[in-house]
């Protein structure tokens, strides 16, 4: 048994797989803060929206149907705006007996739960399309603060040392588990829990220690808290321009957004 | 510069207070190959670390190429030294390889038309040249400990300190970094290794270590070969 860590990236020589990371990384958050931004009662933007991240993703050699359910993993946390369909104030329309849904409220919750999903898309494709190691390195070279990337790819790099770690204890306590016929296997619930948190600690314990070798591996090479990347390459003109079309596209689409449905 | 390390009562205890270095007096000369051995918890490791100053011990006196080891040569010594961790998984923490053998040259404040030369350069050295685009954690074993030294080349130390290098390696990949090490004739090296027979074939002196102290040095030969001794210590001759 080991435990389900994969990468989202596939690996692909699509359009969207060789744009430069740093335009990749850039036109997403603009993409993900255009559908935030959208009046919620602006419906004929939502198809517009999705016509776009499916665009995108025929782009990068996916199909759209795919990461369309692949979006619906947002779907969960846009629950946490459920409130809204009781607390906004408004006609109501459904009235349960101590509850009343408002149609104002209703609107917010379906343009949230809508936007989740859009913006889960976009997110989405930037890490099916791009490395892991590429979009750090992206941020790195886009001036977000050294600390910070260096902690995000750390945790990426120790992610799947720490879950082959994992993966070795689970595997030790199974090659242990052994039953014998006619008896009762396994001890209580409270031993065993106290075996999977002895597990837990562990594994917390190895790597707080292996942290603290990787500190002194840094300290070898002459690391002085600061973290130092390569000048990264000048953007070519054809990944800005190819940067530039969905940009247009989304302040055109935002622009109708606002002046025309939301009116 | 000449290359040395010169160690003089050295004596450490880990902040939990067990004693790991017990008045160590070591000295290696330009260009000499010495095997550190002895049984686990002798204080190999820890030695090793106290060579660019990640650990400092109160007593005692270290040099490094004729600097003594305090806070203003500590960097200049840093360059001059290249440790490379037993467990390749401590060393490589970037996400590709050529990010983290660029890390040392990189933090030594050069060009970086020079940087991307040395990452080239050790690259070649270590036999791995095709390796620089690679995802560190998808390597194996192997792959990886020459990723290690890489890392260090990459700084172009004087000398080299090795904690275990082929431990975890399969026959051929140890015969092949037995070979990758002799290569490197001009610089000064120190290997910390339960592989007697690398230390035999690599080393001319050895040195062994036990309960934080030297309890022999001498030709390699002579030391390994020597069945009581090696008994003595927990140790097994090649």
């Amino acid at each position: 048994m080991t435990l389900p860590l994969q990468e989202r990236y596939q690996a692909g020589d699509s359009a969207l797989h060789r744009l430069d990371p740093r335009v990749k990384v850039v036109v997403t958050l603009l993409l993900v803060l255009a559908i935030v931004l959208t009046p919620e009662r602006a419906w004929p933007a939502y198809p517009l929206w999705w016509a776009m991240t499916g665009s995108l993703a025929i782009l990068g050699g996916l199909n759209p149907w795919r990461l369309a359910r692949m979006g619906g993993l947002a779907l969960p946390f846009a629950l946490a705006a459920a409130t809204l369909l009781f607390t906004t104030p408004g006609e109501p329309i459904i009235a349960v007996p101590g509850l009343t849904i408002t149609g104002a409220g209703l609107a917010r919750f379906i343009a949230i739960a809508l936007k989740s999903w859009l913006s889960a898309q976009a997110a989405l494709l930037l890490a099916i399309t791009t490395p892991f190691a590429d979009l750090t390195w992206a941020l790195g070279s886009l001036r977000v603060p050294g600390t910070l990337v260096a902690i995000i790819s750390f945790m990426y790099r120790y992610l799947f040392t720490l879950k082959e770690e994992a993966d070795r204890l689970i595997r030790a306590r199974a090659a242990r588990s052994g039953a014998l016929p006619g008896q009762r296997s396994g001890g209580n619930v409270i031993w065993r829990a106290r075996v999977a948190g002895g597990m837990v600690g562990n594994l917390f314990l190895r790597s707080y220690e292996r942290s603290e070798r990787v500190y002194a591996a840094m300290l070898a090479r002459g690391y002085d808290g600061r973290m130092r990347l390569l000048y990264p390459p000048p953007l070519t003109r054809s990944a800005v321009i190819q940067g530039a079309v969905p940009v247009l596209l989304m302040i055109l689409i935002s622009l109708l957004a606002v002046a025309w449905w939301s009116a | 510069m000449h290359h040395t390390i010169d160690v003089e009562g050295v004596s450490f205890r880990y902040p939990d207070g067990t004693p790991a270095l017990n008045d160590v007096t070591l000295y290696v000369a330009p260009d000499e190959k010495v095997a550190l051995v002895g049984p686990n918890g002798g204080g190999k490791s820890t030695l090793l670390l106290h060579l660019n100053g990640i650990l400092r011990s109160a007593t005692g006196r270290i040099s490094v190429g004729g600097l003594p080891l305090n806070d203003a040569n500590l960097g200049q010594i840093r360059t001059w030294v290249g440790l490379v961790f037993q467990n390749p998984d401590d060393q490589l923490f970037s996400p590709r390889v050529h990010q983290d053998v660029a890390f040392g040259p990189l933090h030594m404040g050069l060009p970086e038309d020079e940087v991307k030369a040395r990452v080239k350069e050790a690259l070649d050295a270590a036999g791995i040249a095709n390796y620089a685009d690679r995802i560190s954690h998808h390597l194996s074993v192997g792959e990886k400990k020459r990723v290690a030294l890489a890392t260090v080349l990459s700084m172009d130390p004087k000398i080299l300190v090795l904690d275990e290098p082929s431990a975890g390696l399969d026959p051929r990949g140890r015969r092949a970094l037995i070979r990758l090490l002799e290569s490197f004739q001009q610089r000064t090296m120190l290997i910390s290794t339960h592989d007697m027979r690398l230390a035999y074939e690599l080393c001319s002196r050895t040195v062994v270590l036990e309960g934080g102290r030297v309890v022999a040095s001498g030709p390699s030969e002579a030391i390994l070969t020597d069945r009581a001794l090696m008994e003595r210590h927990g140790l097994e001759t090649p």
